[in-house]
């Protein structure tokens, strides 16, 4: 009797000795499985979207204020009467960060809130735990705030889209301005160890390898980087290339002004956000004297960007600025937020495309159709082969105004070893666009 | 010393798990009345996980992997007098030894990854234990602080192998062929199916004479050893005990969830987990399933109002912080007992209870 | 190769700050037989109050001695309103308080000023291999800690405090106010905590950015033994200097395993840390 109960309860768990658990259950799931539930999350006045941000805990600082920036479009959007009658309800969950927060509350949004769609969830080692459900739920998954490479896989994740220029290709770029523009030069290079700096060197190597002396891996847990910046000196770097988040850029440029180190930055576009670089540098000068402004701490330094910068006056900027006063004018306008305003246009653009009779084929449909185009520099990949973001970037330095000034206008390559051809010069208007009115 | 027998005195008043009490019911024995209990719960998880949606179900399975992981904590912390704030390294363990296994030995049955991860926190909760066994309160605090905040560092080190700061994602498979549930459901109850094992297995441990020895060691270290307890080992079986069920939680947790990474093992969980041993009152297991199911309610309730309301952006996104702050504040200071404490009050509660602890 | 000097340099600096915080824990632990988690967070509201202010005048003193008199009155209202209710209530309630205390601040500290981080300011100029500012921190450490030390075993007010703290029913028998001495014990320690605090901000300032600081510091006080400020600064200084040369030859991403081993190995030989005599529990 008691056997048979302990039996009984056990049981549930033995019945899953039938398969192992790490083979891909034949019956369902899997690649091959498309879009399911068309019509989830819209009704003829509305679609609710959602995205994971983190917005408390560590890496709040610098994430936290893109899903402002993408709100504000979307209010801006529905204020101006939604796209094809349709308003947009964006649903921002926090995950801090955290992968297991990730996996539960992606799950809510798609299971409970039932989104159309997840639209820009922030980070690789957050946004990758997701990716399987999404694909198994049939979720269009886009414009993935992170630029690793895994969101660029048509056929396993036929859901997924990047947005940002991955970290492979903007290197590349880097790499080949550095050989050519800093040739003969030491380089030395501080990189996040993850994705961002993995990815990263395989696109800086294919230029600059045998000019590297040293590599030094930072962990954006421990913010001294006293050590690494000891190292690139002691081995002569005189070129930094910096795979680093805004944070980690300011930390370097401040540590090598502590060690009287002035080598050339060179630095990638998440950590090359002029604006917020030099917000984060603005409290130096008064006790430590005019050389450690940001003004004369940032000029000289070259970066990478793919959207046009805050402070030039293309047309997407004076849009955005529009929106910015008239929705969020407390949040400093920088860079990031910028980037979470490009990247809700570009999806309220692919609603508009998939058209009145909307369902989530049509979106992806849209997505893939080539004729995304907005505020960034370079033009999107995306084609039924490709589900990478932007090809591409620009190189600009800091001028002394603290504006970047380019210096290599927009090229696009791929995340292999092709070439990095010029990008196409033209570029369309928000007029063109016409997202509204 | 003096405030400690007075708690432990207004624990045994307010009743805490006590022991050597006859069992008012001879007749059952305590293995079968835990089963009993254990099937019944069982019962009304399958009762609730059918009626509620998909998502629901999976916050009913993070209930239960919670409970485990605050129950093996209860065991150390509440029974044993060992203040942990690094239980959430036994996570990690257990986590990572089924995400392993699931990608590099796909073959094996999931009840097999689960066993083998409880083994290996078993070790660890051992090794933990050996170098713990001589500490006490803030230095005891201190180094399971240091081994929450260190041990997920090791991810870091070896990249290839452990995924460095991404971690590893998976999908287990662990649904018979034919059956043909939802997903989230069937996870909720094969996550409530081990943890309801589990809690069988603890249940009869803390009734039982190591209970008893462990209670010893809570209360006087000096008395227990002229007692003839072996005090040292009986810590270490502490240690060992609440791993194991840590490295069970762990392990259910990257099934439910697919996904192993350091960022999911920070000092918060850590300290979280005790938090919810307090919340739901220390000392009792019941105690644990309070905590876990006011922890999985209360963050819910905590964001649903940060977007119901309309605060400023910053205010809302720091709302559930501070609820949860002020929530740790109000219990400690208003219901020291918790949650369980509260509900022995209530005399019709009282008398249920004496059943499942006698 | 990183340069052994520099890297000692930095670790000091750095171990100041450690020992600082630790020393803060400390002060309450020899008070009150509490290890103090909202510690972190009360110095990060002092922190930020003194951005505040330093944004609002262009200068650094007064946000300093803004921080130092918010320290005090947050670390005496703490001990009132929060600890004196659970005094008798053994080990555990004291630490889940603290620790809901933590999470109040903190996340009143994200609503006011933000998750984004903010730039801060050191005292003095920040370059060169031992700077003015690692200079100030360093001095103002040593110098604080002299200052408690002397308070601690020199003074009246001292010797009252550890009567109360180590045998309070003797103490209130021979007139000595033990609340008070309680009170002064959190006060002091929270005005040593938003010290280390404004120390520790720079460069950057964040919700969660003493956290990590906090971790060392506990670290460094178990070390050196919690009821010893003298080990505690010791602990500190060492620890920073140890995680230093870690991060600088074997790999930033261990620093935190290597101050777990540390203390593994120390606590294995010694478990009320190097300078800590333990109270005889075994017969």
């Amino acid at each position: 009797m008691l056997k048979a109960r302990i039996i009984g309860l056990s049981a549930l768990l033995l019945l899953s000795a039938c398969g192992g658990a790490g083979e891909t259950d034949p019956g369902g799931g899997g690649a091959a499985s498309g879009v399911k539930n068309e019509t989830a999350g819209i009704t003829d006045t509305s679609i609710v979207i959602g995205t994971h941000q983190p917005l408390t805990g560590p890496a709040a600082s610098g994430y936290a204020s893109i899903s402002a920036g993408s709100r504000a479009v979307y209010s801006y959007v529905n204020d101006a009467g939604g796209i094809n009658g349709r308003k947009i309800d964006y649903r921002v969950e926090d995950d801090g960060y955290n992968p297991t927060k990730t996996v539960e509350v992606v799950k809510k949004l798609v299971l409970q809130d039932q989104v159309f769609a997840v639209v820009g969830g922030l980070g690789t080692p957050t946004h990758s735990k997701v990716l399987d459900f999404l694909t198994a739920e049939g979720v269009p998954d886009v414009l993935v705030s992170s630029g690793a490479l895994a969101w660029d896989d048509p056929a396993a994740r036929p859901m997924t889209y990047g947005f940002q220029v991955d970290y492979t290709r903007e290197s590349k770029i880097l790499g080949k301005y550095v050989k050519k523009n800093l040739a003969g030069k030491k380089v030395g290079v501080l990189y996040q160890n993850d994705d961002v700096g993995r990815d990263a060197q395989a696109g800086l190597d294919q230029f600059v390898k045998d000019a590297v002396v040293s590599r030094q891996p930072y962990d954006s847990a421990n913010t001294d980087v006293l050590p690494q910046l000891t190292a690139l000196k002691g081995a002569g770097a005189e070129v930094v290339v910096c795979e680093c988040v805004p944070a980690f850029t300011a930390l370097a440029v401040l540590t090598s002004a502590r060690l009287g180190y002035k080598p050339q930055f060179v630095v990638n576009s998440i950590g090359a956000d002029t604006r917020t670089l030099s917000g984060l540098l603005s409290a130096f000068s008064k006790q430590a004297g005019a050389e450690v402004s940001p003004s004369a701490l940032l000029t000289g330094m070259i970066g990478a960007g793919y959207l046009p910068g805050v402070d030039t006056d293309d047309p997407w900027i004076t849009l955005f600025k529009e929106i910015h006063q008239r929705y969020i004018p407390d949040v400093p306008l920088t860079n990031t937020l910028v980037s979470g305003m490009a990247q809700a246009y570009t999806f309220a653009q692919a609603v508009k495309l998939a058209g009145r009779d909307l369902t989530r084929s049509k979106l992806l449909e849209a997505m893939s159709s080539g004729s995304l185009s907005g505020p960034g520099m370079t033009p999107f990949a995306f084609s039924k082969d490709s589900h990478a973001g932007y090809t591409g970037a620009f190189v600009f330095t800091v001028s002394p105004d603290l504006t970047p000034k380019v210096v290599q206008e927009p090229m696009v390559t791929d995340r292999g070893t092709g070439p990095i051809t010029a990008a196409p010069t033209a570029r369309r208007t928000p007029a063109e666009v016409a997202l509204v009115g | 010393m003096v405030s400690q027998e007075e708690i432990q005195a207004a624990e045994s008043r307010a009743g805490g798990i006590r022991s050597g009490r006859a069992p008012r019911r001879a007749a059952l024995p305590p293995l079968v009345r835990h089963l009993l209990w254990a099937l019944l719960a069982f019962a009304v998880v399958v009762a609730v996980s059918s009626v509620v949606d998909p998502f629901t179900n999976v916050r009913v399975a993070t209930v239960g992997y919670l409970l485990l992981a605050a129950a093996g904590l209860t065991v150390l912390t509440g029974l044993t007098g060992q203040v942990s704030l690094g239980h959430g390294a036994f996570l990690f363990v257990g986590a990572y030894t089924v995400a392993l296994l699931v990608t590099h030995v796909p073959s094996l049955p999931f009840w097999a990854d689960l066993l083998i991860a409880a083994a290996v926190s078993g070790v660890a909760g051992v090794l933990t234990g050996a170098a713990a066994a001589r500490l006490h309160g803030p230095y005891l605090a201190g180094a399971t602080l240091a081994l929450a905040v260190g041990l997920p560092a090791i991810t870091q080190r070896f990249p290839d192998f452990l995924g460095g700061s991404n971690g590893l994602g998976f999908t287990v498979n662990s649904m018979p062929a034919g059956l043909d549930v939802p997903t989230t459901r069937w996870q909720a109850w094969v996550v409530w199916a081990t943890v309801l094992l589990g809690m069988v297995v603890l249940a009869n441990i803390t009734s039982g004479r190591v209970g008893r020895e462990m209670r010893a060691v809570r209360d006087d270290e000096v008395s227990a050893a002229l007692a003839g307890i072996r005090v040292g080992r009986t810590k270490v079986l502490a240690f060992l005990v609440s791993a194991v069920c840590g490295g069970l939680a762990g392990g259910l947790q990257a099934f439910l969830l697919g996904t192993a990474a350091p960022g999911s093992f920070t000092p918060a969980l850590s300290l979280t987990l005790l938090a919810a041993v307090v919340l739901g009152g220390v000392g009792s297991l019941w105690g644990a399933l309070w905590g876990a199911l006011a922890l999985v309610a209360l963050q819910a309730g905590a964001e649903e109002l940060a977007h119901g309301l309309s605060l400023r952006t910053d205010v809302a996104n720091f709302l559930p912080l501070a609820i949860f702050g002020v929530v740790l504040i109000v219990v400690v200071l208003v219901l020291p007992q918790g949650i369980h404490g509260l509900l022995r009050k209530i005399p019709l509660r009282r008398r249920k209870d004496s059943h499942v602890e006698g | 190769m990183p340069d052994f000097l520099t890297l000692t340099l930095g670790g000091l600096t750095n171990g100041a700050i450690y020992a600082a915080l630790g020393l803060a824990l400390v002060i309450i632990y020899r008070a009150t037989r509490v290890v103090n988690f909202a510690q972190p967070a009360l110095a990060l509201l002092c922190a930020y109050l003194a951005y505040s202010v330093n944004r609002a005048t262009g200068g650094y003193w007064l946000g300093l001695l803004v921080a130092l008199v918010a320290g005090g009155v947050l670390g005496a209202l703490t001990e009132r309103v929060l600890m004196r209710p659970l005094r008798r209530s053994g080990e555990l309630a004291p630490v889940i308080a603290t620790l809901g205390l933590l999470m109040l601040l903190q996340a009143v500290s994200g609503m006011i000023w933000s998750a984004e981080p903010k730039s801060f300011p050191y005292a003095f100029d920040f370059r060169g291999a031992f700077s003015p500012a690692a200079v100030f921190v360093v001095v103002v450490v040593l110098v604080t800690a002299g200052a408690v030390l002397a308070l601690f075993g020199a003074t009246t007010l001292g010797l009252r405090m550890r009567a109360a703290a180590f045998k309070p029913e003797v103490a209130s028998l021979v007139g000595v106010k033990v609340g008070l001495m309680l009170t002064i014990g959190w006060t002091l320690a929270a005005v040593v905590g938003a010290l280390a605090g404004v120390l520790a901000a720079p460069p950057f300032l964040s919700p969660t950015v003493l956290d990590a600081v906090f971790v060392y510091a506990l670290t460094a006080a178990v070390l050196g033994g919690l009821e010893n400020p003298v080990g505690t600064i010791i602990g500190g200084f060492g620890l920073g200097v140890v995680l230093s040369y870690v991060s600088g030859y074997v790999g930033p991403e261990l620093v935190t395993l290597a101050s777990l081993a540390i203390l593994v190995l120390v606590l294995t030989f010694r478990p009320h840390g190097l300078f800590g005599r333990g109270v005889a529990r075994r017969v």
